[in-house]
């Protein structure tokens, strides 16, 4: 029951992004011997406590990551090799006095009830167990972690650069980092926000978009320590589009309220029948930031693995050759996609910023 | 619904690390970035805006000297023009200096040769009457000797005597 749910909310997430290759496995789905691709993909799409390298004689190698739990009874924490690979829930892993299982890579307390099974589902097939609150470095977090650490290292590394030079032309990394930011500063803080405020949220606008693309990039890297699909995931574009969110509304000044809320220069039943919409374009306009990165990072993942899966749906090598080609082909888009939505994401939050600050003149 | 809901975990190291990756980004990268880059921008504009002065100085400067040459050349013409105008006036000058000169001799030698006529003329008459004289002196000398050889003696003595 509750894996048909998941394979049924994963299938109709198909639909929206991809919509002929869920057709060409759903025959696939109710035989669990064979190979589940809805199931890889989604394994892959999501997050994980422990990085998977792979398989060596059906034997899985992976990356333990550190387990950290908020419980009942304080931080608990733990290595995620304590799970054995585990991800039906059957292994138990106890620590101050409390017993912990992984299902579907979300860790629950196990019940109490003294059944033999350690999951219980009410009877619409939701899981009922109780959940410490989860801190865990997982695949996207040590993933994000290795991304700080490059994006320090290049942009320190730029910043020394300078010292290096004698007029103050880029040298060395400089050289290839230096034309990105004066992107940003030119075609995207220059124009969104104007000449008198841009300097303020240069760092901002910098740090976002490098964060976004880094961790794109890493993510279509198809090897330990990247492929982790972080960008695609909703969390990390949530709390993006939020910071947005806070700023905009932060700094906005009395005109930007004034435009939401009591439009001037329109008679007042229009202004009565635009206030509502335009209120619920403050919430909106981050909530799309939020779900075009996610989505179309999402959907460039599960491309990619779903051409590569063709081989195993069709259970042909003879079909290799051509997905392969597909695969690269789409890689190579993703490689500029990647980019772009990393640029857009930060062009629309200099614009959201821009407009909030902007000075009206009538 | 598990892909689209945000998980807190993630939500909260997401949180951190930005925040972490801001400070230090903004610290140790974006401040020194956007500093060089500006103050090269500017010592860009400063030296173009130097070099904006420098070429209005140079084509101020070419137009002194063409004011200068212009004037030069008007200098030039007027003193030819002067030039020309006295020469030509020296030439002049001379010209009817040498005009009064020229008449000038001429008077002289006019009254030269008027005076030298009037000498001659006294001379010649002296002359002849010396002549005249001694023409008589002889003739009464030779008084009567015979008519013809007193016609020989007077073509004697014409003869001997020249009429100068």
């Amino acid at each position: 029951m509750p894996s048909q749910f998941s394979r049924s909310t994963c299938f109709s997430f198909l639909i929206l992004f991809f919509v002929n290759i869920s057709i060409v496995f759903a025959g696939t789905e109710k035989n669990s011997d064979e190979f589940d691709v809805n199931e890889m993909i989604m394994h892959h799409i999501k997050d994980s406590h422990e990085f998977h390298i792979m398989d060596i004689n059906g034997h899985a190698v992976s990356f333990p990551l550190p387990v950290v739990l908020w419980t009942d009874n304080g931080l608990v924490s733990f290595s995620s090799s304590a799970f054995k690979h585990d991800d039906s829930g059957s292994v138990i892993v106890s620590r101050k006095g409390q017993d912990f299982i992984k299902y579907h890579e979300k860790i629950f307390y196990t019940n109490n009830n003294g059944s033999e099974k350690f999951i219980s589902y009410d009877q619409n097939g939701n899981i009922i167990n109780k959940k410490p609150i989860d801190f865990s470095i997982t695949k996207m977090v040590f993933s994000m972690f290795i991304s700080m650490i490059l994006l320090v290292l290049i942009f320190v590394t730029t910043a020394k650069s300078y010292s290096n030079s004698r007029k103050g032309e880029p040298t060395g990394l400089g050289k290839f980092t230096e034309p990105l930011i004066m992107f940003i500063k030119d075609e995207v803080a220059l124009p969104m926000i104007g000449e008198k405020n841009y300097h303020k949220y240069m760092p901002f606008l910098l740090t976002l978009f490098f964060f976004i693309w880094i961790n794109n990039v890493m993510g279509l890297i198809p090897f330990f320590p990247f492929s982790a699909n972080l960008s695609g995931n909703i969390a990390f574009t949530f709390v993006l589009a939020a910071i947005t969110f806070v700023i905009t509304t932060l700094v906005a000044n009395k005109d930007y309220w004034k435009h939401i809320f009591w439009m001037p220069g329109i008679p007042v039943p229009m202004k009565l029948f635009l206030a509502p919409i335009e209120f619920l374009g403050i919430f909106i306009k981050p909530i799309s930031l939020m779900i075009r990165l996610f989505a179309n990072i999402s959907a460039g993942h599960i491309i990619i693995l779903s051409l590569i899966s063709l081989i195993f749906i069709f259970k042909s090598l003879w079909l290799a050759p051509a997905s392969l080609f597909f695969s690269v082909f789409i890689s190579l888009i993703e490689v500029l996609v990647v980019a772009i939505q990393a640029y857009i994401f930060t062009m629309l939050s200099a614009l959201y910023i821009g407009s909030a600050i902007e000075e009206h003149e009538h | 619904m598990d892909l689209v809901t945000p998980d807190i975990g993630l939500i909260f190291w997401t949180t951190v690390s930005f925040a972490i990756l801001y400070f230090i980004l903004a610290k140790f990268a974006w401040k020194p970035i956007l500093g060089a880059v500006n103050e090269r921008e500017k010592s860009i504009k400063d030296a173009l805006s130097a070099a904006e002065i420098a070429k209005e100085e140079m084509a101020s400067l070419k137009a002194d000297n063409e004011k200068i040459l212009n004037e030069a050349k008007l200098q030039r013409e007027s003193l030819l023009k002067e030039a020309r105008e006295i020469r030509s006036r020296i030439i002049a000058d001379a010209e009817s200096e040498a005009i009064e000169k020229a008449n000038k001799l001429i008077e002289s030698a006019k009254t030269a040769i008027e005076n030298e006529k009037s000498a001659a003329m006294k001379e010649l008459n002296n002359t002849v009457v010396d002549l005249s004289l001694n023409i008589a002196e002889k003739l009464l000398s030779k008084e009567l000797d015979n008519k013809e050889k007193q016609q020989e003696n007077i073509q004697e003595i014409l003869e001997n005597t020249k009429l100068n």
